[in-house]
């Protein structure tokens, strides 16, 4: 194989398995005469998804918002608790075990708490996309902080460099390719949480959609959903890596930019 | 050596433990040196005997656990101003480009700091022309990581002289690059010396690199490090490659190693 087939050949694959993968549950639905209710053949779903697309479309941009605006705060609350975790011990011993007692919490179980607290609507799914998704962005930074080389951390003070100096000129370019790549993970968190919320109580968003569409046992609506939120996922961290790869090229050593 | 009125660089029964109580490590003990204005200073001596932990007592990085450091005659309390360091592993940026890493320190030390946004032409020619000295000019805009070995280690001494530094201290600088590489970055560092007459601290366990470019070297033993020996060396410069090979230069490496090997009976 020449180097363009095999770039080719990697290209493709993720569809040859999805399409290989989609062929044997239609052919499974339709050897054992599944019904319906229970798993409709992917090309049911489909043409559901086509028949009712608008709405479809209308559930999604919500649930996409809501998302996308937790997401957008987790980023810039993890940047900044990450970097005052990494940068102090003190506030590292005094916030670190909290966190991880915190990220233990099963997220489900906070969701009728904040209705109680903010009622439902758009607000408990961001806040739940926010909460899921922060987590990862805080360790990662801290961990790209707090491995900095001493010899780089050393160098910078006998330049006689303020601790503010070393944290912009050392630790935040170091802890970029670490912020980016928690991104990826957080992305596709807080599409879970956003979904989650929306479908443990709600009145909008995909989830909501896929919650009717079960109750009146309407399973291609809501497999149709569930596809939809994979997709959804899948384009967030395909912009999350794209990024990541433009942002620290210096971490790739150039090697995966073409 | 001209006789200057008082050392730049003191230590006077300087020691240092790493850790306290039960698990302190004595890594450096009673070291008293003298460091003259100008003068190019190594330290040999067996790994892990304390020589790094020397250089950051010199520049203040680390207060000692007894003694006295001294600088320009007053007492070391925190990080000396005017010095440049370069590592044994380049500690370059790996997301800067090497002309930029070169002027980090432009970005942190005064004066410079203060100008370098209304002379950046100034400074990106002064990077220039001193990455050029050392055969670097046309790699200002690579990354560290497109440079080999010894690209590296010249870009990192360019860093660690840019602010012109009163002192210059390298910690095995040369220590990972092949003899070739090595012997050409001797040469080159005597003629950036020989230029500027900086005052120079080299940490090496490589003899023939310490007879090579030092007026005086130091000789510690193992741990804890104590100076065992004090050798000044007289030979003329520009030295050359081929003054390795000359006896004079080749009886004091000689002599070093004997000494040394002292240690590790
Ligand atoms: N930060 C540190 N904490 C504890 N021990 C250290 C530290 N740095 C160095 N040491 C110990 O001190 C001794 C001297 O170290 P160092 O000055 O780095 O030696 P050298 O540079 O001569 O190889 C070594 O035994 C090392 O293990
Ligand atoms: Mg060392």
């Amino acid at each position: 194989m020449t180097a363009r087939q095999e770039r080719l050949a990697r290209l493709l694959m993720p569809w040859l398995t999805l399409g290989v993968l989609l062929l044997a549950w239609e052919l499974a639905c339709i050897l054992f005469d599944v019904p319906e209710i229970i798993a409709p053949r992917p090309s049911r779903v489909f043409e559901v998804a086509v028949q009712r697309w608008d709405l479809l479309l209308r559930f999604c941009l919500e649930t996409l918002w809501t998302t996308l605006i937790g997401f957008a705060l987790a980023i810039g609350f993890g940047l900044l608790l990450g970097l005052a975790i990494g940068a102090s011990p003190f506030v590292y011993a005094g916030l670190y075990p909290l966190l991880i007692a915190f990220n233990a919490i099963p997220k489900v179980a906070i969701v009728p708490i904040l209705m109680i607290w903010v009622g439902i609507g758009a607000l408990p799914a961001v806040i739940t996309a926010f909460v899921i998704s922060f987590v990862p962005i805080v360790v990662n930074v801290a961990t790209g902080l707090a491995t900095i080389e001493p010899e780089m951390r050393d160098l910078l003070r006998s330049l006689g460099a303020s601790n503010w100096e070393i944290l912009t000129k050392v630790g935040i370019p170091r802890a970029m390719p670490y912020l980016f790549a928690s991104l990826k993970v957080a992305a596709t968190l807080a599409f879970v949480g956003s979904v989650l919320s929306e479908t443990v109580g709600g009145n909008r968003g995909i989830g909501f959609l896929m919650l009717s569409a079960s109750a009146r046992n309407d399973s291609a609506t809501t497999f149709a959903g569930l596809f939809a939120i994979a997709i959804m996922g899948v384009g967030v961290y395909a912009v999350c890596a794209l990024i990541e790869r433009r942002m620290t090229r210096w971490a790739f050593r150039g090697e995966l930019v073409r | 050596m001209p006789p200057a009125a008082s050392p730049l660089v003191e230590l006077k029964n300087v020691s240092l433990a790493y850790g306290e109580g039960r698990d302190a490590t004595l890594a450096l003990g009673d070291a008293t040196m003298s460091i003259a204005q100008g003068e190019f200073v190594a330290v040999v001596g067996p790994s892990g005997c304390g020589k790094s932990t020397l250089m950051k007592l010199v520049t203040g990085l680390i207060a000692p656990t007894s003694g006295e450091v001294r600088v320009r005659d007053a007492r070391v309390t925190g990080p000396i101003r005017g010095v440049g360091m370069a590592f044994q592993n380049s500690t370059l940026m790996p997301w800067r480009t090497t002309r930029d890493n070169v002027m980090l320190p432009l970005e942190v030390v005064e004066p410079h700091k203060r100008r370098l946004r209304t002379d950046r032409a100034f400074y990106f020619d002064k990077a220039q022309k001193l990455l050029a000295s050392v055969g670097l000019g046309e790699f200002g805009d690579k990354y560290p990581w497109q440079l080999s070995g010894g690209m590296q280690q010249r870009a990192n001494v360019c860093r660690a002289l840019i602010h012109e530094p009163q002192i210059l201290m390298l910690d095995e600088p040369f220590g990972a690059l092949d003899a070739f590489t090595r012997e050409e970055l001797w040469g080159i560092l005597q003629q950036l010396w020989l230029e500027r007459r900086f005052t120079a601290v080299l940490v090496t366990h490589d003899l023939r690199e310490a007879v090579f470019l030092a007026d005086t070297v130091y000789v510690m033993s193992r741990r804890p490090g104590r100076i065992v020996k004090i050798r000044t060396v007289d030979l003329p410069r520009p030295r050359r490659l081929e003054t390795t090979f000359t006896p004079a230069f080749v009886d004091i490496v000689h002599e070093l190693r004997e000494r040394i090997q002292l240690e590790h009976a």
